[in-house]
């Protein structure tokens, strides 16, 4: 059961492993310092109220992310 | 004399150890190549005199936002001695990117993994011997909010500054293979010298987060934590400003009056009733404004403000802006003027600009002087805080009309991701260090704005010669008839409308110009006050206050920042439409309503 789901598409308490990153150069920047690279463990903490943001977990560093945002990111479960 | 700049990501804690090293003694100053101002202090290190330049956080050397430009512009424009890298040591593996970059770049520098309690509670052990030899930089390991470390690495950051060679600026061309090669040796230094445990149970943080972002207490919290904070400052704060008032009195009673007695009765009044109760009214606002900042400082340094974000951004969404322009608007309740600087971490010119339209609405420590003054002079102790509070809600429902009716003009879409830290409480230290900042920032205001405004005030209350001050027939009694056509639909009086022109330049100088309007301080102050205005009046007036205009320092923020001419007449035309437009509107009503 190797198939790629956008980020978003996680629910809370899942973890995957990041495969892939659709995003424009500059926001690759960002998402690389916060730990956003290929092959790391990510958690899905939870998303916010209103069908907010994501509360993500990487290593020792928690981000929020956008959904819209999230989508462009591909992982595997 | 030699300079030394201080690198990091945010939240690595870059200003602690900045505020540690430099003590209280920093300064702003400008700095070529770069437009912004930063802060800098100068230290005695090893015997010579050094420059301490604090660089605003980044994550990136390369990235686009403006905070990553300034530091690029710093590097290439000045000459540098040594750089402190300063990481946070529990997330070592990904912050060391800086110190790879800045490595690739070729300059001296130190790396300083700060936090050091953290990572120990969290069982993370460092090699710092085997980092620093495999990346090239001398490495301390440090905490430098409890200051364990701290020592050490001043030591070696005093060694490595006296071999250390100021290189020229170099360049900084965007280097993907650069990069490449910076990701592949993080991994191997990581690897080889930091250990980091399975995680164990759910840390402290996880607990709080729990209820803090819980889908639907959250919200209700974040604002109930609010209304709590208002309410202490109002009910503790209080007090303490009838104490400062009461000695302020005291003093001018028994040893100034006396003192000045002597004097030609003109002069007599320009020092006593435009000068000393001008500024002493301003005065006894400053525990007030203290004990707000303290507060500010926990939630700031707590890491709720991330949080806030978090819940907010799906709303804020709505109205075209987003969580950090949520998290600027409660920085802006401190003051507007580094909440418009924060923007700057903002690569969307529409966001942003539509985010400072908002911040100036921010209900900032200075307009708060003038709602505690006329609520507690009108209203009840009981009702006091609601109203306080009902004004900060006002805060936000501008913001929303603003917002929702020019998201059009300032479009964005702009993708981002915040950090969300772990929760930290501030050190007394720490606590204290803001409190004092805050008195020497009012102690700069006083000398500058507030002395200047209150004397021009009695000028205009008490010129021309020999007329009943403040009277129709003084030139601010002119200045008010000539106003009140305008301003008496929204129930705002002649004096009130005076109070209001100064107002523009700063707030702080609204109740130093009513203290000299009315010829009174203190408690009678707030008496006189309460016998010519009711609370309807007092309620539209704070509306028309808190919305009409920022002071003079935000609205120069606001043109630097934009760099529009046109922007900027904007940003002031609206809120004035704005404020006339709520307070005609609230007044008119309440009256129709019969009260």
């Amino acid at each position: 059961m190797s198939t790629l789901y956008p980020l978003s598409s996680l629910s809370a308490g899942q973890t995957a492993t990041v495969q892939a990153l659709h995003v424009d150069s500059s926001f690759l920047f960002r998402l690389n310092a916060l730990g956003f690279r290929i092959g790391k463990t990510l958690e899905l903490i939870r998303k916010g109220p209103f069908d907010g943001p994501l509360h993500i977990k990487l290593g020792n560093t928690e981000v929020m992310l956008r959904q819209q945002d999230a989508a462009k990111i591909e992982v595997l479960v | 004399m030699k300079r030394i700049a201080l690198i990091g990501m945010p939240n690595a804690g870059k200003s602690t150890l900045f505020n540690r090293m430099s003590g209280a003694s920093a300064k702003v100053a400008n700095w070529p190549g770069v437009t912004v101002d930063l802060l800098s202090a100068k230290l005695l290190i090893a015997g010579k005199m050094a420059e301490l330049v604090d660089l605003p956080g980044i994550y990136d050397l390369h990235g686009f936002s403006d905070d990553e430009q300034v530091v690029r512009h710093f590097l290439s424009n000045n000459t540098i001695d040594l750089v402190l890298i300063v990481a946070n040591a529990t997330q070592v593996d990904r912050q060391l990117t800086l110190a790879l970059q800045l490595k690739a770049l070729g300059l001296p520098a130190v790396l300083l993994l700060n936090m050091a309690d953290e990572a120990k509670q969290q069982g993370i052990t460092i090699d710092t011997q085997k980092l620093g030899d495999e990346l090239g930089y001398p490495t301390a390991l440090l905490s430098a909010k409890y200051g364990q470390g701290y020592v050490g690495a001043y030591k070696l950051i005093e060694t490595e500054l006296q071999t250390s060679e100021a290189l020229p600026a170099p360049s900084l061309e965007k280097d993907f293979a650069v990069d490449q090669a910076v990701e592949e040796k993080l991994e191997n230094i990581i690897r080889h010298s930091v250990d980091v445990p399975v995680q164990a149970g759910h840390s402290t943080t996880e607990k709080i987060d729990k209820v803090m972002l819980h889908s639907w207490l959250g919200l209700p919290l974040f604002f109930s934590v609010m209304f709590l904070m208002f309410q202490a400052v109002y009910t503790l704060g209080g007090p303490l400003q009838d104490a400062v008032a009461w000695t302020l009195e005291g003093f001018r009673d028994l040893a100034l009056a006396p003192l000045l007695s002597g004097l030609p009765p003109l002069l007599n009044s320009f020092l006593l009733e435009g000068v000393f109760d001008g500024v002493a009214t301003v005065a006894s606002f400053v525990p007030v404004i203290i004990l707000f900042f303290l507060f500010m400082a926990i939630i700031e340094d707590s890491g709720y403000l991330s949080r806030a974000a978090f819940l907010m951004d799906a709303l804020m969404t709505k109205m075209g802006l987003d969580g950090r322009s949520f998290v600027m608007l409660l920085m802006g309740f401190g003051c507007n003027v580094p909440a418009l600087m924060g923007t700057r971490t903002m690569r969307s010119r529409g966001l942003r600009l539509l985010t400072m339209m908002v911040i100036p609405f921010s209900l900032c420590s200075a307009r708060l002087q003038v709602f505690v003054f006329m609520t507690t002079a009108l209203f009840a102790p009981s009702q006091a805080p609601l109203v306080l509070f009902s004004l900060y809600m006002m805060t936000f429902v501008t913001v929303i009309i603003t917002s929702l009716l020019f998201k059009g003009q300032f479009n964005s879409q702009e993708p981002f991701a915040l950090e969300l830290p772990p929760y930290r409480f501030p050190t007394t230290r720490q606590m204290v260090l803001r409190g004092w900042h805050e008195i020497r920032h009012f102690l700069r205001r006083a000398t500058k704005f507030i002395t200047i405004g209150v004397v021009l005030v009695w000028i205009l209350t008490h010129m021309p010669f020999g007329v009943e001050p403040a009277s129709a027939a003084s030139w601010s009694g002119w200045i008010g008839e000539f106003m009140s056509p305008v301003l008496s639909p929204a129930g705002i009086n002649p004096e009130l409308t005076v109070a209001l022109i100064f107002g523009f330049v700063a707030k702080e100088i609204v109740i130093g110009a009513l203290a000299v309007i009315y010829g009174l301080e203190g408690s009678s102050l707030m008496q006189g006050i309460a016998q010519q205005i009711d609370w309807v009046q007092a309620y539209s007036f704070m509306l028309f206050t808190l919305i009409y205009t920022p002071c003079l320092a935000t609205v120069a923020t606001l043109r630097a920042e934009a760099k529009s001419g046109w922007y900027t007449a904007l940003s002031l035309a609206w809120p004035m439409t704005l404020a006339w437009s709520i307070s005609t509107g609230f007044y008119q009503a309440a009256r129709f309503l019969g009260y």
